[in-house]
This record gives C-alpha cells, sequence and structure tokens, in this order.
C-alpha cells in the first residue's frame, strides 16, 4: 500500500477571517508561510473527524480531572476548560521577538521593584508619580529595605499579549502575582500528543515539558544560603481554589508536597510543616495565595488560608517566597502605563514589545478623552482581574455605557481606558464548522538566578462569536501553542 | 529524611477505608437481597439499619424500612452520609486533596467511578438490578485496590493505605457478623440444609466472600458457632478480624521502624489489646455472654485505635506541635 497524497476537504475552504490578522493564515496580502504544512494537513481533514477527535479529547479531560471550579448558588462545579484542537503556531522568528521581549519586560520590573523598595531613584527622578507607587494598595512597606536573592521579586510572570490588526504583538498587561494557566500549556500538548499525532508528526516543535524543573530550580535557588539541599513547598490556598488543578499539576512536575497554610508553622521565626514525624523545616515556598491572605498577622487578620508569622521568617531570611511579596504594584494596571519608560530608564533600551496605548484617568487630560470616546474605548478598573468590571465600549448598551460613566466620574483613578484592539483570530472548532475566533497569548517567564521562557505560552481564545473576552470565567478557552524550530 | 506530610498520611488512611466500606456496604445490600426472598421479609433490611447505627437518619426521611426505601437510603441517598454515594465523594475529597501524590490512574479511576454513581437513577438500583449495581460497586473497588496495589508509590503513605484498608476491613467484618446473627440470635446447633435458615447462613458466609473457604476448614455441616469462629479467628481468611488485626500490628510495626517514627506506641498498646482478646476468648464463651457485646468492643477498641494514630500522626493533638517545636 503506497501513502496517498491529502485530499483536500472543505473544512477550511469556507474559512473567512474576516479583517482581522490570522495566526493560522497571516495576513490577507502576505499568508504566514511557515504554516503552510499545518494548514495543507489540516485541509485534510473530515469536519466529522476532527469533531469526534475533539469530544474525546473533552471527555478525557473530565474523567483526567483537568479542571477548574466553578461556583454557583448550589455548588462547586468542576468544568473543564473549553480546549480547541486547532493549534495556534509560532514561527520560530516570531518566538525569538517575544522571548526577548517578555525578558526585557521582567528584567525591568524586577529593577523597578528592586527600586521602589530600597533608593526610589524612578520616583525622584519624575519617571513615575510618587503617589502611583507609594499610594498603590499593593505596596507593602514590609518590603522597604530587604534584600531579596538576586534581586528577584517576580519569579513567575505571565504577559498577556494580544495580536493588533497588523499583527504586532501588544502587552495588554502584565501578571505579577500568582499568574495562572501554565498548566494547560502542558497537558493541552499532551492532549494534542495523543489526538492529533497525525497532524504533529515530523514537524519540529519545542518542548513544553520541563516547564516543572526549571521552575523547581528556580525557586530552589532562593532558599536561605545555609540550606544545602532545600525543601521547597507548593503552598495553595486548598482543593477548593478555582485553579487548584494546577496545583496539582505543578506539585507533582517539581516533585514537592503540596501544602496549605494548616500544614505550616512558624516557630522561632523558621517554617515547619507538619509530618507524621512532627515539624520539617521549610526553605523555600512557590506560594500561591496572594499577599493579602499570606499572613494573618502582617496582612488580612481574618484569613485562614495563610501561615501566622511567615512575614518575619522572610525578613529574617529563613524562607525563600516565590513571587516575593509586594510584586502587585508592578502588574497594576496604571504602573503599566509607565513600563515602556520604565525599560528606557532602567535598560537604556526602547521596549521590544510595544503597550497598548492608554489613557489614565486619573489624569484629568485622559479622563476628559475617555469621557468623550466612550463607545469607542475599553474601561478597566485597574485593580481586578480575570475580565470582571470591563466595559468594552463598541459593544456595549446605552445603558451599560451610562454605567461606566458615572463609575468613571465617581472614582476616576481606579479606571484606565484603552482602544478596542481588533485581536488576531484563529481558525477554531464550532458546531458549524471552523471560524474565525479572537485569541490572546500569555507567555510564561521563570527568573531565579537567570531568566527562562517557556516556548510558546497560553493562547487563550473566546470562544463565543466576536467577543473579544478570553477568560476561563466568562468562557474562554484555550489552544495549544506551538514554537516551530529552525 | 523526608516524613510524610500529616495531613497526606490522614487522607490515605481514610481514602482507603471509605473506598473499603463501600466494598463492605455493597456486599450487605447484595446478600441481603437474597435475604427478601425469605420469610423474614423487611425485617432484615430493619436490621441493617439497626447495626450501622442509622435508626435515626433514617426513620428521619423514610417512614417505612422497605427495601426500596432502604436500598435508596445506602445507595443513592446523597443526605446520608454512610451511602455509598456519600462514600464514595468523600473518598474523592481525599483523592483531590491527594492527587500530589497518588498515582494519576487511582485519580482517574475515583473520578469516573464517582461521576458514574452521580449518574445512577432509582430504575438503576431497583430491586431485580440491585445484583448488578452491587456488583459493579464491589468491583470498581477492587479496581481501586488493584490500580493501588499496581501503582501507587511505596512508601509511608503506602503503610498508611493498608492501615485504613484493614481497619475498616475489622471493623465492618464484625458488623457483617451482627448483622448475620442478629435475626436468629447465634446457637452451637447445626444446620439443617433442608431448612430455610440454611440460606441465612449461606448468605452470611457469602457476604464476606467465605463461603467456600468456610467449606475447606468445616467440609463437613455448619453450625452459628463455626461460622462464628471462621470470620473472626481464622488465621487464613483475608477478612477475618484476626488476620486484619495481626496486619495491622504488623504494618504499624513496620511502619515506625523503616521510617524512624517516635509516634504511634499507644496505637500498638490498643493494637496488642485487641489481639490478645481475639487470641485468648472461646466462643463458648462470647455466645454465651453475647456476642454482639463482643462485637461491640471491638468496634469501640478498633475506634481508639485510629483515634491514637491521629494523635501520633495526623497531626491532632497541639500539645505534641508545641513540644516538636522545642527540639
Amino acid at each position: 500500500m503506497t501513502a496517498s497524497a491529502p485530499h483536500p476537504t472543505d473544512l477550511l475552504s469556507r474559512y473567512d477571517q474576516g479583517g482581522f490578522f490570522d495566526e493560522l493564515f497571516g495576513s490577507r496580502a502576505s499568508p504566514a508561510p511557515h504554516n503552510a504544512l499545518i494548514r495543507e494537513r489540516l485541509a485534510a481533514l473530515a469536519f466529522e473527524d476532527i469533531h469526534l477527535r475533539s469530544e474525546n479529547a473533552a471527555r478525557e479531560l473530565y474523567n483526567l480531572g483537568i479542571t477548574f471550579l466553578i461556583y454557583s448558588e448550589q455548588a462547586a462545579i468542576d468544568r473543564i476548560l473549553p480546549f480547541d484542537v486547532i493549534p495556534r503556531v509560532l514561527s520560530s522568528t516570531e518566538w525569538a521577538h517575544l522571548e526577548a521581549g517578555v525578558i526585557q519586560r521582567v528584567t525591568a520590573l524586577n529593577m523597578f521593584l528592586c527600586d521602589i523598595y530600597h533608593e526610589q531613584k524612578i520616583i525622584r527622578d519624575g519617571i513615575i508619580p510618587a503617589e502611583l507607587v507609594l499610594g498603590n494598595s499593593n505596596y507593602r512597606p514590609q518590603m522597604v529595605g530587604l534584600k531579596v536573592p538576586f534581586d528577584t521579586y517576580i519569579h513567575i510572570l505571565g504577559v498577556d499579549l494580544v495580536r493588533d490588526g497588523e499583527g504586532v504583538f501588544r502587552v495588554l498587561e502584565d501578571n505579577g502575582r500568582v499568574p495562572s494557566g501554565v498548566s494547560y500549556v502542558v497537558e493541552n500538548r499532551h492532549m494534542m500528543q495523543r489526538v492529533f499525532p497525525d497532524l504533529m508528526q515530523n514537524l519540529a516543535i519545542r518542548p513544553v515539558d520541563n516547564y516543572g524543573q526549571k521552575l523547581l530550580q528556580a525557586v530552589s535557588e532562593i532558599a536561605p544560603p545555609d540550606a544545602t539541599d532545600p525543601r521547597v513547598v507548593l503552598l495553595s490556598p486548598g482543593s477548593y481554589n478555582s485553579a487548584y488543578f494546577e496545583h496539582i499539576f505543578l506539585a507533582r512536575e517539581m516533585g514537592v508536597p503540596l501544602v496549605e497554610g494548616r500544614d505550616l508553622v512558624v516557630s522561632n521565626d523558621r517554617v515547619y510543616m507538619k509530618t507524621t514525624n512532627g515539624l520539617a523545616r521549610v526553605d523555600s515556598i512557590y506560594r500561591r495565595i496572594g499577599d493579602d491572605f499570606l499572613d494573618p498577622l502582617a496582612f488580612d487578620s481574618t484569613s485562614l488560608l495563610g501561615v501566622p508569622g511567615i512575614l518575619e521568617a522572610y525578613r529574617k531570611g529563613n524562607v525563600g517566597l516565590a513571587n516575593a511579596i509586594g510584586t502587585g504594584v508592578a502588574d497594576d494596571k496604571a504602573v503599566y502605563c509607565y513600563v515602556p519608560r520604565m525599560i528606557k530608564y532602567y535598560l537604556g533600551e526602547d521596549a521590544i514589545l510595544p503597550n497598548v496605548p492608554t489613557n489614565i484617568c486619573r489624569e484629568p487630560e485622559a479622563l476628559r478623552y475617555t469621557l468623550d470616546h466612550l463607545a469607542e474605548l475599553v474601561v478597566k478598573p485597574v485593580g481586578e482581574a480575570g475580565g470582571y468590571g470591563i466595559t468594552l465600549g463598541p459593544l456595549a448598551s446605552k445603558k451599560e455605557l451610562a454605567d461606566c460613566r458615572t463609575k468613571l466620574l465617581a472614582d476616576p483613578a481606579n479606571y484606565i481606558s484603552q482602544p478596542m484592539v481588533p485581536l488576531s483570530v484563529c481558525p477554531t472548532l464550532t458546531e458549524d464548522g471552523v471560524e474565525p475566533r479572537h485569541v490572546d497569548l500569555r507567555p510564561f517567564v521563570v527568573t531565579g538566578r537567570n531568566t527562562w521562557v517557556l516556548p510558546g505560552g497560553l493562547t487563550r481564545v473566546a470562544m463565543r462569536k466576536g467577543t473579544f473576552i478570553v477568560n476561563s470565567s466568562q468562557g474562554g478557552g484555550s489552544k495549544d501553542t506551538w514554537v516551530l524550530e529552525d | 529524611m523526608n516524613n510524610l506530610l500529616a495531613r497526606y498520611a490522614e487522607d490515605i488512611f481514610w481514602m482507603a477505608r471509605y473506598m473499603e466500606r463501600t466494598e463492605n456496604l455493597a456486599r450487605i445490600l447484595d446478600v441481603h437481597e437474597t435475604y427478601g426472598h425469605d420469610h423474614h421479609g423487611s425485617k432484615n433490611w430493619r436490621s441493617i439499619i439497626r447495626l450501622n447505627g442509622d435508626e435515626k437518619g433514617f426513620f428521619d426521611r423514610y417512614p417505612t424500612a422497605s427495601a426500596e426505601n432502604v436500598v435508596y437510603f445506602y445507595i443513592l441517598d446523597d443526605s446520608n452520609p454512610t451511602s455509598i454515594v456519600s462514600g464514595i465523594r468523600a473518598a474523592r475529597e481525599n483523592a483531590r486533596c491527594l492527587r500530589p501524590w497518588i498515582s494519576t490512574e487511582m485519580w482517574t479511576h475515583i473520578n469516573v467511578f464517582h461521576n458514574r454513581l452521580l449518574s445512577l437513577t432509582p430504575e438503576d438500583i431497583a430491586l431485580p438490578a440491585l445484583t448488578r449495581l452491587c456488583s459493579m460497586i464491589k468491583e470498581s473497588c477492587q479496581t481501586h485496590s488493584g490500580i493501588t496495589e499496581g501503582t501507587f508509590y511505596r512508601d509511608e503513605g503506602w503503610y498508611f493505605y493498608l492501615l485504613g484498608k484493614n481497619v475498616e476491613r475489622a471493623d465492618q467484618t464484625t458488623r457483617l457478623l451482627d448483622i448475620g446473627f442478629h435475626a436468629p440470635g447465634p446457637s452451637a446447633d447445626a444446620i439443617d440444609p433442608a431448612r430455610h435458615d440454611f440460606v441465612h447462613w449461606h448468605a452470611v458466609l457469602r457476604s464476606v466472600a467465605g463461603y467456600h473457604a468456610f467449606r475447606r476448614v468445616y467440609p463437613h455441616g455448619m453450625t452459628p458457632a463455626d461460622i462464628a469462629v471462621f470470620i473472626l479467628y481464622n488465621e487464613s481468611f483475608p477478612r477475618s478480624v484476626t488476620l486484619c488485626v495481626r496486619e495491622i500490628n504488623l504494618l504499624l510495626t513496620r511502619l515506625k521502624s523503616r521510617y524512624k517514627l517516635n509516634g504511634g506506641n499507644k496505637a500498638l498498646e490498643r493494637i496488642d489489646e485487641i489481639q490478645s482478646a481475639l487470641a485468648t476468648r472461646a466462643i463458648e464463651r462470647v455466645i454465651r455472654d453475647g456476642l454482639h457485646g463482643h462485637l461491640d468492643w471491638l468496634q469501640l477498641r478498633l475506634s481508639d485505635f485510629t483515634s491514637e494514630l491521629s494523635r501520633s500522626f495526623f497531626g491532632r493533638q497541639p500539645s505534641e506541635v508545641s513540644q516538636q517545636q522545642e527540639a
């Protein structure tokens, strides 16, 4: 029997990317050459076939419990993150650009944090307003003057990137506190390898399996110097947290215990975990608990998730924490606007990855502009995550716009506005065939002594037609992200 | 040495107990379906409720102990904490907390089993389908044991798993025996195979999967006392109380020495007490003084053992923690 050439089906023949940049087809003018083989292979698949494989993948994800929790009024429900089987593919050139961009960004953000918790030169030099930093609710005075290993504060950074109509990658926001989603990157790859081995055959795709080892290395590097064989743990808020699957995943990949606050105690400014044989010293912690809940003695006193006394142990240098305390001031949506200037200030370079143009509504000029152009702009509260509280001007009703105006006027400093970026699309499987859906990209950047970037990152996809909101809490899904080698 | 997180030890212990408990409950229900056909009728369904101490929980929800009500109460009723659905939910909750520690195959199996139970409808537990359903549940529990045996990493956690399994099995065996002896009352008289109560005693042995093993030891005839001796004291029958207790003793001794654990001495004392009581009690005396009372005593001692284990290894006593902090 001889191998037959693939027969084109109509899977992609009626596909219309609209006026957007397409991750598989490129721009209308110049189809992305690196994707030619993948397009050809996809075009040879029948809709029924790809649909069946997609259903099998969903069932497997559910059975494996690769889920996140949604809380309804009655109960907590396990949901899988919708997984789209058509991959998003980046060329080696595109990736080299992105990688350099996020490394530059994390370097500047860490220098910024080191600066504001020590000399505060950037404030004195008038690059960023003092009240934006020192008056920020995520600024932690407890960190002032504290030296952290390698001056690294953000050990794990997730950078949310979007691609505009010209195909230019832009930074939408930084996630420098407890970014999540990396488990889906690895699990999506495993799922593709099981469901679509024929699509991946003989393609040089950069692997993503070593994330856990790289993370463990970084977290081990920040252990106290006297810990020769540091004991690392992952601190989770517990099995009812919506990202609990990811905590499990990472603990397994790192080969370390997943602990909760109740498993740890602090004594003589040292952190211990409760074992079957009493207390055992803990040297370094990858914590998936926000600053506020970390230590009821220092921050939110009602928190039951944290470990009383852990801040003091940290301040004495007896335990490593990743991320460091107080990084939230660097990923604030208002501070975000200043990141290109930070890069220039600390590194003397232009930002490799531009921001999305942003109006800071605390500034009267920007507020006026925002109010005048409300129907064209995206308005975001600065302190929220997960896509909550956003008003999309072009899609909003009259009432939503009026509500937004009221909120803006009541507390302008709590908002920024941005033009609506026409997010790039990627062919996505729907009940009616393959259709364009909007995507973003979140690369994961790991920094201990050095910085390493996981090739690709999490591609989130807005599964509902026309919508730009990709957050899992708002019905978004994800795709496998391939970085091709040369 | 890196010792096991205390909470993991506790979750592993209880996961094993819930799975074992579920298997035994499926056995009881399966066998009682047979009882349903003899002249005892609904009386025996009521005895399950009584011996599990569920009278209040049951009669708060149901007017009568009909077969349908009891079966629903013990299989699908998620408001009953002792139902099979609740047991597997609890095992899954333990497994959920243990996912970083147990094998992916163990977790996936429990997750799928749980989802399957959730999809059951009242038709699936109707009496004609009950035996098949009980077999499915029993076999799912056994599949869990098999997957665990074949994939669970053998460190401290494995010992806590086996401890949980054996404690629960010993406890459940005393309950099965109690249910079996409740209805007709124990006697040393031979059972006439032609009489209806042969069906009953046959079912008691079958509920612990012990009929053929019993026949090997007692090829001729069958007395209730022989059955009690076999289920309580047999040295080789995997569900006998004596064998389970001997396993517990061995496991705990080995766990302590292999992982240099300081705690657990009181738990060992408790298990020694049970062992010597089992070794010296003549069955005639047990039956004369009341089998039910003896089984109660065993259940209480096993519960004391679990408390000691919790205090020693599961981080359940604040004073111990503060002592170790000083060290």
